[in-house]
C-alpha cells in the first residue's frame, strides 16, 4: 500500500480494497518498525490518527467525496495542532501544546486526511540539513550518513521512506524545495499569500509559506488544492480563488516558454548535478518546450539580502519565547534578567541564536540603513528581475540545490550552509511559487530540478512538472533500502 | 532671570472599540485578569495579527477632528522591547507613516484668549498589559487583558508656555474625544494617559532647553502640579550652575515628588521595522470624506455657537461645550426654560458643585433638564426667590419631585401679595420702635444699611417667601410715614 500514490490511495479507499484504518494502521506499523532509521517524526499521534481513520471510514461510507477523505498524512512540527505538542524543533517548545490549529491543520482535516504525526525539522525551519533540531538530526533514506536537507528534513524523510504519503512542510529560503530534491521527492513552495500563515509558526513572515513534500506533481496538486485557503485570520493571506490544481496537468507542454537564467548554472554548481538539471531541461525540449536564455542580474545578492531579512524578522518574532507564558522556562530565576537570558540561553540552539543575533544587530541604530533598509531595496531588484524575466517566457527552470546530499557535519561553516539555498531564496524573495523535482541521480543520490512560475502560476508549474514525470521515471526511483 | 516654560505634550487616548486592535477579544475594563485574552493576545505562537478596521475610523475621526493631514497610506511598525507585560517582545505601533498627521486646536485659555496648538502627528498603536506586583509572594502577576487594546498616540508641538495651557490643552483633547465617542474619558480608569516633555528657557531666548520627560500622568490636576515642580527644579538647577539632563521622569502623586527613571544615554534601541505580518492601511478619499460627513459637533464650533446663539460669555461656553453630556444638558435646560443665562448658571454653579460633591456624572444626574428648566421658569417668573429656589434644588436633588410639587407641598411660593406683606411690615415696625426712630433720625447714606435689620425681620416671619423687592418698596414707604 505505502508504494501507491495519492489518487492511488483515495481509489482503494473508496473500492473498499482498504479501508482508512486499515491505511492508517499499516503506516503506523511503518513508522513504528523503520523510523528508528531515520529519526523523521518528534511526535507520532496514533490514537488521534486511528480516531480520525474511523471517521475517514465512517464519512466515506456515508458517501464523502473529497480525493483525501481517509489518506494518512503527516504535519512538520512548525504548525500547530490542538492538543498535540507541537516544538518548531526546539528545546524551547519541549513541553507547547497548542489549544488551537493552524489553517493548514484545519483544511486538511477537513479534507478528511488523518494525522499520522509530527514531523522534525531544523529548529524554528532555521537551517538546510536538518541538524539544528533539538530532537536529534534526521537521516536521508537514500543514505544515511547523509543529510536530508532542510528544514523540512523530517517531512522529506518521512516521505522518501515511505512512512507517509505525503507531508505538509514550510519554505522560508528553500526549505520544501531543498530537501524535495536531496530525498527524490516533488516539493511545491506556493506564491506567497496561497496558503494560510495561520497557525504556522513564524520564523521570517514575509518569507514564511506552507507547502507540501509528495512522490509525484499529480499528488502535490491534490494536496494544494485542499490546503490552499483564504484566511481572514492571516492578513497577508490573498483572496483569491482556488482552482482545481488537478484540472490542467493533462495540458501538453508544446510552445510553453522556459527560460534558463544563467546565473544558476555558474560557480559553485556541482558537475554532476548540473549534467542532471541539463538533461532534464532537453527533455521538457523534446516535449515541444522552447527554451530561452535569460538573465537575473542580482541573483549574486539574494543570499546575502536573505540574510539580513530573515534574521531582522525573526528576532522580533522569537521574541515572545520569553519564559513568561510558555515553552521553557530556566528553574529558579533569580530576577527578571535572569530568567529572560537564562529561558532563551537554555532553549534556544546556536543556529537560532546566531540568527537573533544577527537580525538584532541588522535593526540597531545606525546600522538599519545599511542593512535592512538596503537589503529591502535590493529585495525589490531581485523582483524586478523576475517580473522582467516573465515577459519573456513562462517558467524559469534550473537547479534546485548545488549538488546532492552531503554528509552530516560535512558545512560547519554557516556561509558554506547558507549558500545551499543560493537557487531558492531569490523565489521567497520575490514571494513567486517554486516547485523542485526529482530528474535524476548523481552517486546515487537524487537531484532536483526547480521550476518557478509567476505569482499564482502553481497550476502551470504542476502541469509541467506532470508531463515530466508522464515523460520520465525519475520521480518513481525509491531509495535502495525501501522494501 | 526671567525664565519661558516650553511644554508638548504625548497623549495616550484608549479607543473605545469593542474589540482590541488586532484580536476579537473584548476591550472592556474591570474583568477578571486574563479572561480577556486571546492566543493572539498572550502571542502564542502561529498566531497573526488581523487590524480592527473601526480603529481606523476612530482615528481618521481624531485627526479631521484636530484639523490634520489624513494620510491615505500608513504602516505599523515593531517597536522591540523585552517586557512581561508586552507578549510578543514588541509592541506594535506606527512611526514614520502615521495615520493621522500634522494638524492644528485651539484651545480656550482662563483670561478667555484663545491659543493655537499644533499637533505634529498621531498614530495607532496597541496597549501593553498590567504588571501586578502586589500579593505576589516576590513575584509578579501578568494581567493581559488590557494587552492590544488600541490607543491613539497624539503628540503635539511645544507650543505650550505654562502649566496650565497644558491642562487646557489636555482638557480640550479631552473634549474632542468624548465629543467623538472613541474614548470615554475616564482618566481613573487610564483611559487617557499624559507624558509631558517639559524644557525652561531665559524669556527671549529662540533655542530651546534640554527637555524632561514625566510620563504618565492620568489626571489634570497631577499633570498640573508635576509640571510646576518641574519647571521648578530645572529654573533652580540652572541659576545654581547647574545642567539639565535629558531624562524620563516619574512623579508621584501622593507624595507629589518626581524623581528620575532614566537618562538619555540609558535609552533603548527599539529597532523599529515595519511589522510583516500586517499590511499598509490604505483608504480613499471617499471614505474620509464620508467619516466627514459623520462628524459631530465638536467643542470649537459648540462653544461659538453657545456664545452667539444663548448669549454666553465665553468662559460660560467653554464651560458648558467641553463635556458632551453637560452641553448636552445645558441645551435642553435652556431650550426648556427660554432662559440660557440663568441655565448657564445653575448648571456652573449649583448644579456642577452638587455632581462634583456627591461624585456624580451629569448622565447620572438626579435632576432631569425639565426639572431644572422648571426650577429656572419658576425663578424667571418670580414665583420663587434665589434663595427658595436653592432649597428647591435641593428638594428635587432628593427626589421630591418637580419644581411646581416642591414649591406646592412645602409651601414655598413667594408672598407678593402687597396686604399680606403690608401686614408683616406694619407688626415689624410696632414691635421696634427704636430701630424706627434710629432710622428716621439717620441720614440718607446710612439708611440702605439700616432697612436690612427689617427686611430680615420680615424674611423670618415669611420663612424667606417674602418677595424682596415688593417687601423693599412697602418698608421704604412705611418708614417715611
Amino acid at each position: 500500500m505505502h508504494k501507491l500514490s495519492l489518487a492511488e490511495l483515495a481509489k482503494g479507499l473508496r473500492d473498499k480494497s482498504y479501508s482508512s484504518v486499515e491505511l492508517t494502521e499499516h503506516y503506523l506499523d511503518r513508522i513504528k518498525r523503520l523510523d528508528g532509521n531515520y529519526n523523521s517524526f518528534i511526535t507520532v499521534t496514533e490514537e488521534r490518527a486511528l480516531e480520525q481513520a474511523r471517521a475517514a471510514d465512517q464519512a466515506l461510507a456515508a458517501g464523502n467525496t473529497s480525493p483525501l477523505c481517509g489518506v494518512p498524512i503527516a504535519h512538520k512540527d512548525i504548525f500547530c495542532t490542538a492538543g498535540v505538542k507541537t516544538t518548531c524543533g526546539s528545546r524551547m517548545l519541549d513541553n507547547f501544546v497548542p489549544p488551537y490549529d493552524a489553517t493548514v491543520v484545519e483544511n486538511l482535516g477537513r479534507a478528511g486526511c488523518v494525522t499520522l504525526g509530527k514531523t522534525n525539522m531544523d529548529e524554528f525551519a532555521m537551517g538546510s540539513s536538518n541538524e539544528t533540531s533539538y530532537f536529534g538530526l534526521v537521516k536521508n533514506p537514500w543514505d544515511t550518513n547523509c543529510v536530508p536537507g532542510g528544514s523540512s528534513g523530517g517531512s522529506a524523510a518521512a516521505v522518501a521512506a515511505q512512512l507517509a504519503p505525503v507531508a505538509t512542510a514550510t519554505d522560508t529560503g528553500g526549505s520544501i524545495r531543498q530537501p524535495a530534491a536531496l530525498c527524490g521527492l516533488t516539493g511545491l513552495k506556493p506564491t506567497y499569500g496561497r496558503i494560510s500563515r495561520w497557525g504556522m509558526i513564524a520564523f521570517a513572515s514575509s518569507l514564511d509559506q506552507a507547502g507540501t513534500l509528495a512522490r509525484s506533481a499529480e499528488d502535490t496538486a491534490l494536496m494544494l488544492g485542499a490546503m490552499a485557503s483564504f484566511d481572514p485570520k492571516d492578513s497577508t493571506s490573498v483572496d483569491k480563488d482556488v482552482p482545481d490544481y488537478t484540472a490542467a496537468l493533462p495540458d501538453k507542454i508544446a510552445g510553453l516558454k522556459i527560460g534558463i537564467p544563467k546565473e544558476y548554472f555558474g560557480e559553485g554548481l556541482n558537475a554532476g548535478t548540473e549534467q542532471r538539471v541539463k538533461e532534464a531541461i532537453a527533455e521538457l525540449e523534446k516535449l515541444g518546450a522552447t527554451l530561452v536564455d535569460i538573465s537575473l542580474p542580482h541573483t549574486h545578492l539574494a543570499v546575502p539580502t536573505y540574510y539580513v531579512i530573515a534574521p531582522a524578522e525573526c528576532s522580533a518574532n522569537l521574541s515572545r519565547f520569553d519564559g513568561v507564558r510558555y515553552g521553557h522556562r530556566c528553574d529558579d530565576p533569580q530576577d527578571l534578567l535572569d530568567m529572560y537570558c537564562r529561558s532563551r540561553g537554555e532553549g534556544f540552539g546556536n543556529e537560532v541564536k546566531r540568527r537573533i543575533l544577527v537580525g538584532t544587530y541588522a535593526l540597531s541604530a545606525g546600522y538599519y540603513d545599511a542593512y535592512y533598509r538596503k537589503a529591502q531595496q535590493i529585495r525589490r531588484l531581485i523582483k524586478q528581475d523576475f517580473m522582467e524575466a516573465f515577459k519573456q517566457v513562462d517558467v524559469i527552470a534550473g537547479p534546485t540545490a548545488p549538488s546532492v546530499a552531503f554528509p552530516f557535519g560535512a558545512k560547519k561553516d554557516p556561509v558554506a550552509m547558507y549558500m545551499e539555498d543560493i537557487y531558492t531564496i531569490a523565489t521567497n524573495l520575490a514571494g513567486l511559487p517554486g516547485l523542485s523535482l526529482p530528474c535524476g541521480l548523481v552517486d546515487d543520490k537524487p537531484v532536483g530540478l526547480q521550476l518557478i512560475g509567476g505569482y499564482f502560476e502553481e497550476a502551470r508549474l504542476l502541469n509541467v512538472a506532470h508531463q515530466f514525470q508522464l515523460a520520465t521515471d525519475h520521480h518513481r526511483h525509491t531509495p535502495a533500502n525501501i522494501d | 532671570m526671567e525664565w519661558e516654560t516650553v511644554i508638548g505634550l504625548e497623549v495616550h487616548i484608549q479607543l473605545s472599540t469593542q474589540s482590541k486592535l488586532f484580536s476579537g477579544s473584548s476591550t472592556a475594563f474591570g474583568a477578571e485578569p486574563n479572561t480577556q485574552a486571546s492566543p493572539v493576545d498572550l502571542a502564542m505562537p502561529g498566531t497573526l495579527p488581523v487590524a480592527n478596521a473601526e480603529a481606523f475610523r476612530y482615528a481618521v475621526l481624531f485627526g479631521l477632528a484636530v484639523n490634520a493631514q489624513i494620510n491615505h497610506r500608513s504602516v505599523f511598525e515593531r517597536k522591540n522591547y523585552f517586557y512581561p507585560d508586552l507578549p510578543k517582545g514588541y509592541q506594535t505601533t506606527q512611526l514614520a507613516e502615521p495615520i493621522v498627521g500634522a494638524g492644528e486646536v485651539h484651545i480656550q485659555l482662563a483670561d478667555g484668549s484663545t491659543k493655537t496648538v499644533r499637533i505634529h502627528h498621531a498614530h495607532l498603536e496597541e496597549d501593553a498589559g498590567k504588571s501586578l506586583h502586589e500579593d505576589f509572594h516576590g513575584m509578579s502577576g501578568i494581567d493581559l487583558n488590557r494587552a492590544g487594546t488600541p490607543l491613539i498616540e497624539v503628540v503635539t508641538e511645544p507650543d505650550m508656555r505654562s502649566a496650565e495651557e497644558a491642562v487646557a490643552m489636555a482638557r480640550h483633547l479631552h473634549s474632542i474625544v468624548t465629543a467623538l465617542n472613541i474614548c470615554d474619558g475616564d482618566m481613573s480608569q487610564g483611559s487617557m494617559r499624559f507624558d509631558v516633555n517639559i524644557s525652561v528657557r531665559p524669556k527671549g531666548e529662540e533655542k530651546l532647553g534640554t527637555r524632561t520627560e514625566t510620563k504618565n500622568l492620568n489626571s489634570f490636576r497631577f499633570m498640573e502640579d508635576a509640571i510646576k515642580l518641574e519647571v521648578e527644579r530645572q529654573i533652580d538647577v540652572l541659576e545654581s550652575g547647574g545642567k539639565i539632563i535629558q531624562e524620563t521622569r516619574l512623579y508621584n502623586g501622593d507624595t507629589r515628588t518626581a524623581r528620575a527613571m532614566r537618562s538619555k544615554e540609558e535609552s533603548m534601541d527599539y529597532r523599529y521595522f515595519p511589522c510583516p505580518d500586517l499590511l499598509p492601511v490604505v483608504f480613499d478619499d471617499e471614505y474620509v470624506e464620508h467619516l466627514r460627513q459623520q462628524m459631530p459637533e465638536l467643542p470649537e464650533a459648540k462653544r461659538q455657537r453657545f456664545m452667539d446663539s444663548y448669549g454666553l460669555s465665553a468662559y460660560d461656553a467653554n464651560a458648558l461645550a467641553s463635556d458632551r453630556g453637560t452641553a448636552a444638558y445645558f441645551e435642553a435646560v435652556a431650550d426648556d426654560s427660554g432662559e440660557p443665562k440663568l441655565a448657564a448658571n445653575w448648571i456652573t454653579g449649583d448644579l456642577a458643585a452638587q455632581l462634583n460633591q456627591t461624585e456624580t456624572a451629569i448622565d447620572a444626574c438626579p435632576i432631569t433638564p425639565e426639572q431644572l428648566a422648571g426650577l429656572i421658569k419658576r425663578l424667571a417668573d418670580g414665583t420663587i426667590s434665589s434663595k427658595i429656589a436653592k432649597q428647591v434644588f435641593t428638594a428635587m436633588w432628593e427626589g421630591e419631585g418637580t419644581a411646581d410639587e416642591v414649591i406646592e407641598k412645602r409651601g414655598l411660593k413667594q408672598v407678593s401679595d402687597t396686604g399680606a406683606l403690608e401686614k408683616m411690615v406694619a407688626e415689624v415696625i410696632a414691635s421696634s420702635p427704636q430701630q424706627v426712630e434710629n432710622y428716621r433720625n439717620a441720614d440718607e447714606k446710612k439708611r440702605p444699611k439700616m432697612l436690612g435689620y427689617f427686611v430680615g425681620q420680615v424674611m423670618k416671619t415669611s420663612k424667606g417667601q417674602a418677595n424682596p423687592q415688593a417687601l423693599n418698596e412697602i418698608l421704604l414707604k412705611k418708614l417715611e410715614e
